[in-house]
């Protein structure tokens, strides 16, 4: 700790706490999620009800998940979707760009999709100068800003619509508006002439059922559903989690996707995909083509524990509860899952090496796992990988790396005076007295950067009752 | 456990942190005890429950040192009862799930089962009744989140503070939502533990209340050090202190 390292994370946070105007949007929109999720599951047995449900059907499909998957792809290769396997970000980016140049795409639409922005595809496809089009409102509007998503579903909870109207004024032309309506006008006029053009849409892909072969696609705006219907070519990506295993373990999901998400009965638009256009048909994409990315999942798979991080339906409720998320927003994790969800689950697909800062960016309090629809136990999991960032005996990629000798050597020496009872009352007075008077350095100069020091007791509890029991 | 009533004798967990900084709360909660007429026992040989080391990311540090509490309690059928839920949930929680391989599980089990957080064992299985001596108070409730949501005890020790006759319980904004302590993370992100620091200092002040009274001495330490720095009048109190000081107990 003596060696001042630049810490990207940390300068990170400082400047979005110094942004005064985008926390207090942020604390506004993530409040307005909250209460409507409240309203929306008032009745606690109903959503424990459903809550059990969904952690079952996720638990089940993941331990059945490589035959869901094999099962899925006969599926949905007799229906006509062409499935293509990936096993890093850059081979499915990769995967996409070949089929675009293939039909000579040139006109790229795109739904929210997540995972794209996990394999980086907007970048990807920008470098080989194809210009993929963000088509839901808010991406939309922070690609003109070109900004990563600050949330999984609202990706600018952290701008107000004056923000919007300002950009719209300076990016599209339109006159300064600052009422929403307006604006929502504004982003459809450029929008539509995008959806006409539009050969490729691209999106991501919310459920994908195994018994049937189809992809389920969930959302408010229309638009997905546009991307993936006007296009003569639709190409879906998603993570392999994303399987279950029947039509029937689709509507608890439903239920809790939409109401933990926006606090609605049911989302605006299920889409439910089963193939391209028939011979018969009018309408429709003629190819339909499925990435499936695995990015490290089939090594998180084959941990029990924390495997659980799959059962993940994006939802953004953790983030919602979140008092560290509330307060940095999505962006400064640099992670494309912010949020509690995102520090266990980012750290294992891009190795503790490279992420092991994510699961201490908790205090634990456990807000993110009472939220979570899917019974995600975040918390245990964040303590998990803080273990496995130290052990040598880790099985996250990366484990072990986050070992500091400094570090180490303090916890060794806390654990020898913590199981010697004699050492413990030693250290324990010593150190009551040595930091009365220590300088403010390392640890306690953190400490005190909005505290005062802690005051040490003069006598300690051991002492108090040690002579406590000798004068009895 | 199974508990037998009257209950005779307990053991008291001190924890670090009471016993290094805060050793009146230590001995309040012990009275707390005594008063109800049980024997309580502070075994010498405890140190901590482990927690910061497992908070840190150092299971293996915090593994040795919760064995080493199994030779501090050693009586079967003896409760522990500790004035703080995070090392209260610890030992329930979090030793049952680390030792879940180990040869010494039973043992560990046995242990876990044995603990109680102070209000919910004065309220609960002591059920005490407080006859309130003090002058009319307007104080507020912070609840840690260990209490709130590891064990559901928050509940009963403000059920102990309604029991007061003449202390007003304010609402306080935002009273479920972390202080911003989070151990190791108090120390690696400074500036985020402080910003949620200040915004609960501010539902404090809101609530205009005279004191606030927590459960915990994690969220004391974190509360009452940002009140210090910034030179607020408004003490932070643990209930154990607070209520002892109500029901007309000597200065400790």
């Amino acid at each position: 700790m003596s060696k001042r390292l630049p810490d990207p994370l940390r300068e990170r946070i400082q400047a979005a706490l110094l942004n005064e105007e985008q926390r207090a949007c942020r604390k506004r929109v993530l409040a307005d999620f909250r209460s409507r999720r409240e309203e929306r599951f008032a009745d606690a047995a109903e959503f424990a009800r459903l809550r059990a449900m969904a952690r079952e059907i996720k638990r089940r499909a993941l331990h059945m998940l490589p035959d869901l998957l094999q099962q899925f792809e006969e599926n949905a290769a007799k229906n006509g979707i062409m499935v293509h396997w990936a096993e890093t970000a850059g081979e499915a980016n990769e995967i996409i760009w070949t089929l675009i140049r293939k039909h000579g795409g040139k006109k790229i639409i795109k739904g929210k999709s997540m995972v794209s922005e996990e394999t980086g595809l907007n970048i990807n496809l920008t470098a080989k100068g194809a210009r993929p089009v963000e088509t839901e409102t808010g991406e939309f509007i922070r690609q003109l800003c070109n900004e990563p998503p600050a949330h999984v579903v609202s990706s600018i909870c952290h701008k107000s619509r004056q923000d919007v109207g300002r950009l719209f004024e300076k990016k599209l032309n339109s006159p300064y508006t600052d009422d929403i309506d307006r604006l929502c006008q504004s982003a459809q006029k450029v929008l539509r002439g995008h959806f006409r053009e539009a050969d490729i849409g691209i999106s991501g892909v919310n459920f994908a059922v195994a018994s049937s072969g189809a992809l389920v696609l969930v959302e408010n705006e229309g638009n997905v559903r546009m991307s993936s219907t006007l296009p003569d070519m639709h190409i879906a990506l998603m993570s392999l989690e994303k399987v279950i295993p029947d039509f029937s373990d689709l509507p608890p999901l439903l239920l809790l996707l939409s109401g933990s998400a926006t606090g609605q009965r049911a989302p605006a638009y299920v889409s439910v995909i089963r193939g391209p256009r028939g011979a018969q048909e009018k309408d429709g994409p003629r190819q339909v083509h499925l990435v499936i990315l695995d990015n490290g999942r089939s090594r998180i798979l084959a941990d029990r524990e924390l495997r659980q991080a799959l059962q993940c339906i994006r939802c953004g409720a953790c983030m919602n509860y979140c008092p560290v998320f509330g307060r940095i927003g999505g962006q400064a994790y640099g992670s494309p899952y912010p949020g509690p969800i995102g520090s266990v689950l980012w750290p294992q697909i891009q190795g503790l090496h490279r992420r092991g800062d994510l699961p201490f960016l908790s205090t634990l309090c456990g807000a993110c796992a009472e939220a979570c629809p899917a019974g995600i136990p975040l918390q245990s999991l964040l303590e998990r990988l803080r273990d496995e960032a130290h052990t040598s005996q880790g099985v996250v990629r990366g484990s072990g790396s986050a070992r500091r000798p400094g570090e180490s050597v303090f916890w060794r020496i806390w654990e020898l005076s913590h199981t010697r009872p004699v050492l413990n009352t030693l250290t324990g007075g010593i150190l009551g007295k040595f930091l009365r008077f220590a300088p403010r350095l390392g640890s306690l100069r953190a400490w005190t950067i909005c505290r005062s020091k802690p005051r040490f007791a003069r006598k300690n509890l051991h002492q108090m009752l040690r002579k406590r029991r000798n004068q009895k | 456990m199974q508990i037998s009533f009257p209950v005779k004798k307990a053991y008291f967990l001190g924890t670090c942190l009471a016993d290094m900084i805060y050793p009146e709360t230590g001995l309040a909660g012990m009275r707390l005890l005594e008063r109800e007429g049980v024997e309580t026992i502070f075994p010498l040989e405890q140190s901590c429950c482990g927690w910061p080391a497992y908070n840190a990311g150092y299971r293996r540090e915090a593994m040795a040192v919760a064995r080493a509490q199994l030779k501090a309690f050693p009586d079967p059928d003896c409760p522990i009862v500790a004035p703080s839920a995070s090392c209260a949930a610890m030992m329930r929680i979090q030793y049952p799930k680390l030792f879940e391989h180990e040869p010494d599980v039973h043992e560990m089990l046995q242990l876990a089962s044995r603990v109680y957080e102070l209000g919910d064992f004065l309220l609960n299985v002591l059920q005490v009744r407080y006859q309130d001596q003090g002058e009319p108070i307007r104080v507020t409730w912070h609840s840690s989140c260990h209490a709130l949501r590891d064990l559901d005890v928050a509940r009963h020790a403000k059920a102990l503070l309604r029991q007061l006759e003449n202390v007003e319980l304010a609402d306080l904004e935002g009273e479920e939502e972390c202080c911003g302590f989070g151990g190791i993370f108090s120390i690696r992100q400074p500036e985020l533990s402080a910003a949620m620091a200040y915004d609960k200092i501010e539902a404090i002040q809101n609530a205009q209340a005279a004191r606030v009274i927590v459960g915990e001495c994690g969220c004391m330490l974190n509360i009452a050090g940002v009140m210090d720095k910034l030179r607020i009048p408004i003490a932070c109190q643990h209930f154990a202190d607070f209520i002892w000081e109500r029901i007309g107990g000597e200065n400790v």
